[in-house]
């Protein structure tokens, strides 16, 4: 595109053909006032806030609809602009209620804020003003509409980045309202954006409602903890309380969303049953007591167990929402003890590649690409529950290119789909197949004899062949495996037939990983088949073996299998078995408190430091927001003090700093060691009863989440999980 | 569970006679495929029509769900226009424009003389569910203000006389309408 040049406030500058008038003096750092008008969001231009003055027009225009043009000279802040602007807030004013005092955007309201500069003291409209009754849209989102200035960013919202529209303007002139149909809550998994997007005090977030002015409120950059993505976010507190969580600007990961997910996990943290001291029992009946004795007891029991079976009997767990430097410390403990039963893959069924040392994470490509993908095929990924950014990223991308799935859900999609396909879950590898089979008949020179004999066999059809030129004939094409993949009984096939036809069909290719550090758990090595960053160690049990053969003792770090594992029963008897289970938790409730010996407190996320790597492979590093409560202590801490104990040396660790680097400079001299796949085995058939599970809910992945209150009370916590589809459970 | 039999796309089916269903075909058949908001004021139209002068939400889904557009987007049209009704009204609405122009030029004179004639307030339906009287937005007649609309009917350029003889015409239709059905037997015998 060409460049125009214009002057704002007597500044040259130059910009692109097309461009607004408002995103060029943003570019610049000239704010102009604006309440409708949003980076993300299509132009509306209804609210002629952002009036400015250009030389050759008569009257002032909006510049949030104007583009721009040759030469085009616009003031911002000459008489006419500013009386505009004054008009325009004058009107505004007319129907909004002066509650600032009690509402919770007060100090961070745009029509606030703009008001001091454009409004008049007083009012010359003595008429009564209008009211409007507020919603109830949800356990997540506090209506008062009386406040709505009517800038529709929420129903743009809707409408353009998720796809589904739940918002919408019912009534006409004085009587318009923004609205759901007939009173509905929101179901998106990313409503609470419009929290963030509305202007004024008329959406704002329930779960925080009248905690705390904004004035008071300190924020501290963190990293969100529930999806692999590692989506960017302030966590707001107050005198050591995590009031809310907003999201952080990071293009490259959540552009400037959040999901529902990530923004209101926190309420466990506050609001649920919090562990507060360590707990032993004895005799069957809790008691508490202090970090010394519950540490050196676990220290005795673990000995006990660990040294009477040299190592065999005892087993760790790392659950979905356990920091890098807490992994690569708590499998650097359990290994420095002769125990190499770790694992944090409680939900994977398919061991079969663990015998290639990789430190591959999901993704190779950078996720911001899936926005430009001419063809994008999603092999049981159920985007908008597993990674809801991710389903809004490849939404941009059906808007000129083609999405494809093959996926074993009833799928819920908030975009088009040009093919799919519903396969049996048990066949899920088999449907797949026939797709490289189509592929490979397009271009016959890149699969080797061998993967062509595996391949012998299976036919292709005409979707099949439909997917295949989509994906090779686009420009920039890619496939996406959802997290169940991983958890499919032939993971470790599908993987290589996602390979496979990546190289064929020249697409980038990725698999996304339970919880937010599947990558980070691996590079750690808290794996049986691996110790940190790659390195050799003897072979342990695997997570399906130290459920399913049940153990002497186990290590529960913030996991429960009972709950997270699709071994969720044998788990539970497993531990129930044991004559020793210790459990680091946030958490004083749930099954541990049947099946643990000791518990331990440990900080949950945006209470501790530490470190997220996510499906990208991007280190992520971050501080606590606040202390953990009362004896809590980050985990990180506690696998230290409990190393000491066990005189193990190598653990004299100051902060998480030192944890985090020592494992990075690791990282970095083991350099990428990319080892081929195997060919697999011969697709065999699946085992009916391993199949027919369903995948973890939207709101069930960790135990952080499942605590959250008002996520919890929304309409897809007992929706979702969907299962899957033709399978009777 | 959903219900796996209920199928969203031909509710409006059992809603609605043929012909009324065709018609709204017809009309989805004016725009290109993937311009699916379009017909929705025609096929409201045709719904309420068929529905005694209102809609439902029942019939709005159903709506909905036919065209393959959100809820909201139906609803956003229903609440709109002021030709949709949302509760049950009377067999002729009145509808009065008291808007700037109208405003000006007497719509009120119009409002209380209409209340007084039917002995209804304003969104009120006569017992015998035969009137209604609301007000709407400018009907784009402003040169004829003040004005009402009934039976799709514009009225311009009301004086109180004019407005009683609206209100007698509709009157002797109704009577002459109730009579009918007799006549018509009284002719069968003939
Ligand atoms: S609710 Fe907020 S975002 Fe939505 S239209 Fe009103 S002011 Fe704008
Ligand atoms: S911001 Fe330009 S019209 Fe609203
Ligand atoms: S103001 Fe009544 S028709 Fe325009």
């Amino acid at each position: 595109m060409g460049k125009v040049h214009l002057e704002i406030d007597g500044k040259p500058f130059e910009a692109e053909v097309g461009s607004m008038i408002i995103e060029v003096a943003d570019l610049a750092g000239i704010y102009i006032p604006r309440f409708c008008y949003h980076k993300k969001l299509s132009v509306a231009a209804n609210c002629r806030m952002c009036m400015v003055d250009v030389s050759s027009i008569p009257k002032a225009v909006p510049a949030s609809a104007t583009p721009v043009a040759e030469g085009m000279q616009i003031q911002t802040k000459t008489e006419k602009a500013v009386s505009a602007r004054k008009s325009v807030m004058e009107f505004l004013l007319i129907n909004h209620p002066l509650d600032c005092p009690v509402c919770d955007q007060g100090g961070e309201c745009e029509l606030q804020d703009l008001s001091m500069e454009y409004g008049d003291d007083v009012s010359r409209f003595t008429e009564g003003k209008r009211v409007v009754k507020d919603k109830n849209i949800g356990p997540l989102i506090s209506t008062d509409m009386t406040r709505c200035i009517h800038c529709t960013r929420c129903v743009r919202f809707g409408q353009e980045v998720v796809g589904i529209r739940e918002m919408g303007a019912i009534g006409r002139g004085e009587h318009m309202e923004i609205s759901t149909y007939i009173e509905e809550s929101i179901e998106s998994e990313v409503s609470g954006n419009i929290i963030d997007l509305c202007p004024v005090g008329a959406l704002n977030a329930k779960p925080s409602l009248f905690k705390a002015r904004a004035w008071e409120m300190r924020q501290s950059p963190s990293i969100a903890a529930h999806d692999c993505l590692g989506s960017n976010v302030w966590v707001h507190h107050r005198r050591g309380d995590i009031i809310r969580v907003v999201p952080r600007e990071n293009e490259a990961i959540n552009e400037v969303w959040l999901s529902d997910r990530d923004r209101f996990s926190y309420q466990a943290l506050t609001e649920g049953e919090r562990l507060l001291k360590p707990r032993i029992k004895r005799h069957g009946e809790w008691q508490e007591a202090d970090w010394q004795s519950a540490l050196s007891f676990v220290a005795s029991e673990m000995k006990r167990v660990i040294g009477g079976s040299q190592g065999k009997n005892f087993g760790g767990l790392i659950g979905n929402s356990v920091t890098t430097e807490e992994s690569y410390l708590f499998q650097k403990l359990l290994r420095g003890m002769e125990c190499n039963n770790i694992d944090f893959r409680t939900r994977r069924r398919d061991f079969s590649g663990d015998g290639r040392s990789s430190v591959r994470s999901g993704f190779n490509f950078p996720m911001e690409e899936l926005d430009h993908m001419d063809a994008t095929l999603l092999i049981a990924a159920d985007l908008r529950h597993e990674q809801p950014l991710t389903a809004l990223r490849v939404r941009k991308s059906t808007g000129f290119g083609n999405a494809m799935a093959i996926n074993p859900f009833d799928g819920e999609y908030n975009f088009k789909l040009a093919h799919e396909i519903q396969p049996d879950p048990h066949f899920l590898a088999q449907e797949f197949a026939r797709v490289i089979v189509a592929a490979d008949k397009l271009n016959p020179d890149v699969l080797h004899a061998e993967a062509k004999e595996w391949l012998n066999g299976v036919e292709s059809e005409l979707v099949h062949e439909e997917i295949a030129k989509k994906l090779l004939h686009g420009e920039k094409s890619c496939i996406v495996l959802g997290v169940y993949v991983q958890e499919h009984p032939q993971a470790q096939t599908i993987n290589w037939l996602a390979e496979s036809l990546a190289s064929i069909t020249q697409s980038e290719w990725g698999y996304m990983t339970q919880g937010c550090n599947a990558a980070g758990n691996k590079i750690a090595g808290a794996v049986p088949m691996q110790s940190a960053a790659g390195g050799k160690s003897k072979a342990g049990k695997n997570a399906k073996q130290m459920l399913l053969e049940g153990l002497q003792g186990y290590f529960l770090f913030n996991c429960e299998p009972d709950v997270e594992s699709v071994w969720s029963k044998e788990a539970l008897n497993s531990l129930n078995n044991a004559s020793f289970v210790v459990a680091a938790t946030p958490f004083a409730d749930g099954r541990a408190l049947d099946y643990a010996d000791v518990l331990l407190p440990i900080a949950g996320c945006y209470e501790t430091s530490g470190t997220y790597i996510n499906v990208e492979g991007t280190w992520q590093s971050f501080a606590a927001a606040v202390k953990a409560p009362e004896e809590s202590r980050p985990g990180w801490k506690v696998l230290r003090v409990l190393a000491n104990l066990f005189e193990l040396k190598g653990f004299d660790y100051e902060s998480s700093e030192q944890v985090i680097n020592e494992l990075r400079e690791k990282f970095d001299a083991a350099g990428e060691n990319k080892v081929a796949r195997k060919i697999p085995p011969p697709l065999m058939q699946v085992n009916e009863s391993e199949v027919s599970r369903k995948s973890l809910g939207l709101y069930q992945v960790d135990s952080i989440v499942r605590r959250a209150k008002a996520l919890q009370q929304t309409p897809k916590a007992s929706t979702h999980p969907i299962s899957v589809s033709r399978v009777t459970t | 569970m959903t219900d796996l039999s209920y199928d969203h796309k031909q509710h409006l089916k059992t809603l609605l006679p043929e012909p009324a269903i065709n018609e709204i075909d017809h009309w989805i058949k004016k725009y290109p495929p993937e311009r699916k908001r379009p017909p929705i004021i025609a096929a409201l139209k045709v719904v309420q029509e068929h529905n005694g002068n209102y809609l439902t939400e029942e019939l709005m889904q159903a709506v909905g769900e036919y065209l393959d557009v959100p809820q909201i987007a139906v609803f956003e049209v229903a609440t709109f226009y002021s030709m949709f009704h949302l509760d049950k009204v009377g067999k002729h609405v009145i509808s009065v424009c008291n808007n700037i122009s109208c405003s000006l030029r007497g719509a009120d004179n119009v409002i209380e003389q209409l209340q007084n004639r039917l002995n209804i307030k304003l969104g009120e339906t006569t017992d015998d569910g035969l009137y209604t009287i609301k007000t709407v937005e400018c009907m784009a007649a402003c040169g004829g203000a003040p004005m009402l609309e009934v039976d799709k009917v514009y009225f311009e350029n009301l004086t109180e006389e004019k407005v009683d003889q609206i209100l007698s015409d509709i009157a002797a239709l109704e009577i002459a309408k109730q009579k009918k059905p007799a006549d018509l037997s009284a002719e069968v015998k003939k």
